[in-house]
């Protein structure tokens, strides 16, 4: 079912990933991206696991869940593997039936495999531990300056905040139209393409409807409240950082460093060989 | 009489090996015999939507059978198509899946998906809306012209006219008026005499049920509380009072007098039942008095 799906789901908890403010979070996810795509060596993708697996250990959330988030992806995986497999030069150390795989692409493939996987999962971190109202708060802190030329942050964080609240329960609804349709012996998973487009009419049109139903309750329900906009608007819960964002932050800057020297480190042992 | 419904050590659970992880169903075991009217009770998050959709092999069960007049829907080879042509789901707010331009058509629509001609197709959609108390001027209108109570109408019909073995009905006076709920309540036993089909009504109010019910199904977090006819369902009336559902008024009344100690039946659920019950009670002490000074 289609509620099962857990990527980007938020699973409440409070560790210290969890407790982290949520702008220092998103910042040491784009280091840890950066990590991976600036390792170019298996010594510097282990690297960046290593951080990965201590900080996903620090959530207090169960190993399980990381294999659920990544299984929908593994057939992209195994597709760009298998295309990298054939199409890399390199010395030949399989052969059959006229393929021929280099040693290159096998080490190519494994690699991205790796990084791909590290990637999702990395990701996963973030928004495991971090609710997605908090999420977009914090975008929203994070492109602030860009007020300055008239750019509408508040908005676009509010429509986010707004997107994303109603995602489970169009999902949820979807789910029940889906079920009350099938209960008429609507036929969703077979038949010919025309007919199973066809068999989504009687589950967008109420979907369709109950959405403008709800966006036209809310808007009443915001204008009661005398919503205007984001000029002079607080908030309930201010973000705050702290000491162990700083240190947080500082400890993946510092990894990103150790991977960027592993790199020069390859540099140097490859020159050497070649200079021999 | 066999069983039309049969469900052997029937389990679900939700996001399995998630922290949100949760046993909606959890071991049960039930037969419903063909032609009962059974009211399931129990309050929210006690499995009995989940139960239900069980029975139309809408959830597949995370461990046990449901066998449809005896079928084991699991089984290989089985079209659950024909199941649910056979065990008709009318959801909550069913008034939220109508999709058609005009009534006639959305009712049309599930006698149309089991291949019936159109003249067929056209007798049941008339003979269902007369029955559920809709015009037949109304066959033509767009039905999201409708009022609430009557969109709810043009849903259920959608599903009476498949004339399903068994039709289950989900709270589906949720959020009418007193008046609304009265009359769709009056309309849907009235489909229950007339078509002999098997009838499963789910709701919050022991009021509703307890007058019409054949049987009482009372949920209690996920498991069989128990499954009875109403006078003896009724008699734990103390016990479902705890669970936190409400019992009939009248029930509750009588409860409190067993607690004054005064010696009359539990198992009183109606209001004209409970006057009967005075009564023979009266009469019975003033026989017992004119016993006592003789």
């Amino acid at each position: 079912m289609i509620k099962d799906i857990t990527i980007g789901q938020y699973f409440p908890g409070n560790s210290f990933v969890h407790r982290l403010d949520p702008r220092f979070k998103i910042g040491i996810t784009a280091v840890f991206i950066c990590m991976l795509f600036s390792a170019d060596t298996f010594a510097g993708l282990g690297v960046a696991a290593v951080f990965f697996i201590i900080s996903y250990g620090l959530t207090g959330l169960p190993y399980k869940l990381m294999t659920r988030s990544i299984k929908p992806i593994i057939p992209i995986i195994i597709f760009t593997g298998f295309i990298n497999l054939f199409f890399i030069d390199g010395v030949p150390v399989i052969k059959i039936f006229g393929i021929i795989i280099t040693d290159e692409a096998l080490r190519v493939t494994a690699f991205m495999m790796i990084r791909i996987i590290l990637l999702i999962c990395g990701s996963s971190v973030l928004t495991y531990t971090t609710s997605p109202i908090v999420l977009t708060d914090a975008i929203e802190s994070i492109l602030r300056p860009l007020n300055k030329v008239h750019f509408p942050v508040h908005e676009l964080s509010m429509m986010m905040t707004i997107a994303l609240r109603f995602i489970p329960t169009l999902i949820e609804e979807t789910d029940k139209i889906m079920s009350a349709q099938k209960a008429r012996g609507a036929e969703l998973d077979s038949g010919s393409f025309m007919n199973r487009a066809k068999a989504l009419i009687p589950i967008l049109i109420p979907l369709f409807v109950s959405s403008f139903r709800r966006a036209e309750e809310l808007a009443l329900a915001m204008e009661c409240r005398c919503y205007r906009g984001g000029e002079g608007r607080t908030k309930l819960k201010t973000l705050s950082s702290g000491l162990s964002d700083y240190i947080a932050l500082s400890v993946s800057i510092l990894v990103l460093c150790g991977v960027i020297i592993i790199n020069m480190g390859k540099v140097s042992i490859l020159h050497a060989y070649t200079t021999i | 009489m066999s069983a039309i419904i049969r469900t052997e050590n029937l389990t679900y659970t939700y996001s399995p090996d998630t922290p949100f992880e949760k046993t909606a169903v959890n071991d049960v075991c039930l037969e419903v015999e063909d032609g009962e009217l059974v009211g399931i009770i129990g309050h929210t998050g006690s499995g009995k939507s989940t139960l239900i959709q069980h029975l139309n092999g809408l959830i597949r069960p995370t461990s046990g059978r449901v066998i449809i007049d005896g079928q084991d829907i699991w089984e290989k080879g089985v079209n659950l198509r024909d199941i649910r042509f056979k065990v008709g789901i009318v959801f909550q707010y069913p008034e939220y899946q109508i999709f058609e331009e005009t009534v006639f058509k959305d009712i049309a629509y599930g006698p149309k998906n089991m291949g019936l001609d159109e003249k067929q197709v056209g007798e049941r959609v008339r003979e269902t809306a007369a029955l559920i108390g809709l015009d037949s001027a109304l066959l033509e209108k767009s039905p999201f012209e409708l009022s609430g109570g009557q969109k709810r109408r043009v849903a259920i019909a959608g599903v009476m006219a498949m004339r399903p073995k068994v039709l289950i009905l989900d709270e589906p006076t949720a959020g009418l008026d007193p008046g609304g709920r009265e009359q769709v309540l009056e309309e849907i036993r009235e489909y229950h005499r007339r078509s002999g089909s098997t009838v499963l009504l789910v709701s919050h109010s022991m009021e509703d049920v307890a007058r019409f019910a054949t049987k009482i199904l009372v949920m209690n977090h996920g498991s069989v509380f128990c499954y009875d006819t109403p006078p003896n369902v009724f008699m734990r009336a103390d016990e479902i009072a705890e669970m936190g559902l409400s019992v009939p008024q009248i029930t509750r009344v009588f409860s409190l007098l067993r607690k004054k100690g005064i010696d009359i039946r539990g198992d009183v659920y109606t209001v004209d039942f409970a006057l009967k019950t005075i009564n023979e009670y009266i009469a019975s002490k003033g026989s017992a008095r004119e016993d006592g000074h003789d």
